[in-house]
């Protein structure tokens, strides 16, 4: 997983919240991750025996998250607020249909990105699909490249920072963005994301390297040697 | 390997997917080639300010809106 790789390196800064912004500065009480994967299946087998608290134990442990993730698919507030409600509510009622091939959480996930993926769609009618067919070998070589300095998260205040994500991100062309903020935010595997959005993996690998790349390029405005801050 | 390809591979180049050989290959390249290495270092860099991010908390109402509606469907399950 990259962000897993990506760690080891001395980089970071945190990210978005306002109205716009929805990613945020890094939590000192965040349950680690892997201590949150290890009791999941028991929370679930609870829950899937009639265990009314073992399943707002897990909604808490991810409502956070999920709003983050319907928040960076919809960008609209009253959206992302009703497709993360309506996705808890549905877990709850297929709960018995959760094999347990997968995390509790990444399917989860695939619940919230359709729920969030059709408030998307109704609220943009015909202007995105998935389905659409990838680009060709189109030159995606960046041009007229710039050094972005020693550290740009140094050079902006977090508030300035988020600002800034949540900007380019929301730029982004929605089929483009869904592939990232599964992949790279939410951390799902290729495979997961493919899965999850009912496209291909050659079509998850295209849209991840161009998206990476279209926001590298929306990044560089700012981060530039020389930029305006 | 020249530089379209190398874009072609970022992305199991620094998701770690390459073959050892494409690997190699792909790094003798960026020894070279000061442009390239400026494209992988700061798609890395792009990935790694929204990768890193923490959840928000959630708004107090949005939070209990969506406690109270899952308690009603408790409250229907256990009838």
């Amino acid at each position: 997983m990259l962000c897993a790789n990506l760690k080891t390196e001395t980089f970071g800064a945190g990210l978005l919240f306002s109205p716009r912004n929805f990613l945020s500065t890094p939590n000192p009480h965040r349950l680690a991750s892997a201590v949150a994967r290890e009791d999941e299946h028991l929370l679930v087998a609870a829950a899937k025996s009639g265990d009314a608290t073992a399943f707002e134990e897990l909604v808490s442990r991810y409502e956070r998250k999920i709003f983050r993730l319907t928040m960076n698919i919809t960008r609209n507030r009253e959206d992302a607020e009703d497709a993360m409600q309506d996705a808890f509510l549905k877990s709850y009622s297929h709960l018995k249909t959760f094999q347990g091939d997968s995390r509790f959480y990444t399917w989860l996930v695939r619940i919230a990105a359709n729920e969030a993926l059709m408030r998307l769609r109704k609220r943009r009618p015909g202007q995105f699909s998935l389905d659409e067919p990838i680009e060709g070998d189109e030159d995606l070589m960046p041009r007229e490249l710039q050094d972005w300095g020693p550290g740009p998260e140094q050079r902006f205040a977090q508030t300035e920072m988020r600002e800034i994500l949540s900007s380019v991100i929301d730029e982004l062309e929605p089929d483009y963005r869904t592939v990232f903020v599964l992949r790279d935010i939410e951390e799902l595997s290729t495979e997961e994301t493919a899965d999850a959005l009912g496209i291909s993996v050659p079509a998850v690998k295209s849209r991840l390297l161009r998206s990476r790349l279209k926001l590298r390029q929306k990044l560089d405005r700012y981060f530039k040697q020389g930029a305006t801050n | 390997m020249n530089c379209q390809d190398l874009i072609q591979e970022l992305s199991n180049f620094i998701d770690g997917e390459l073959d050892a050989a494409s690997k190699q290959e792909l790094e003798s390249h960026l020894k070279e080639c000061t442009e390239c290495k400026l494209v992988v270092d700061q798609t890395k860099k792009t990935v790694r300010l929204f990768c890193d991010s923490e959840p928000i908390e959630l708004p107090g109402e949005v939070r209990n809106r969506l406690h109270n509606a899952l308690r009603r469907k408790f409250k229907e399950a256990a009838h």
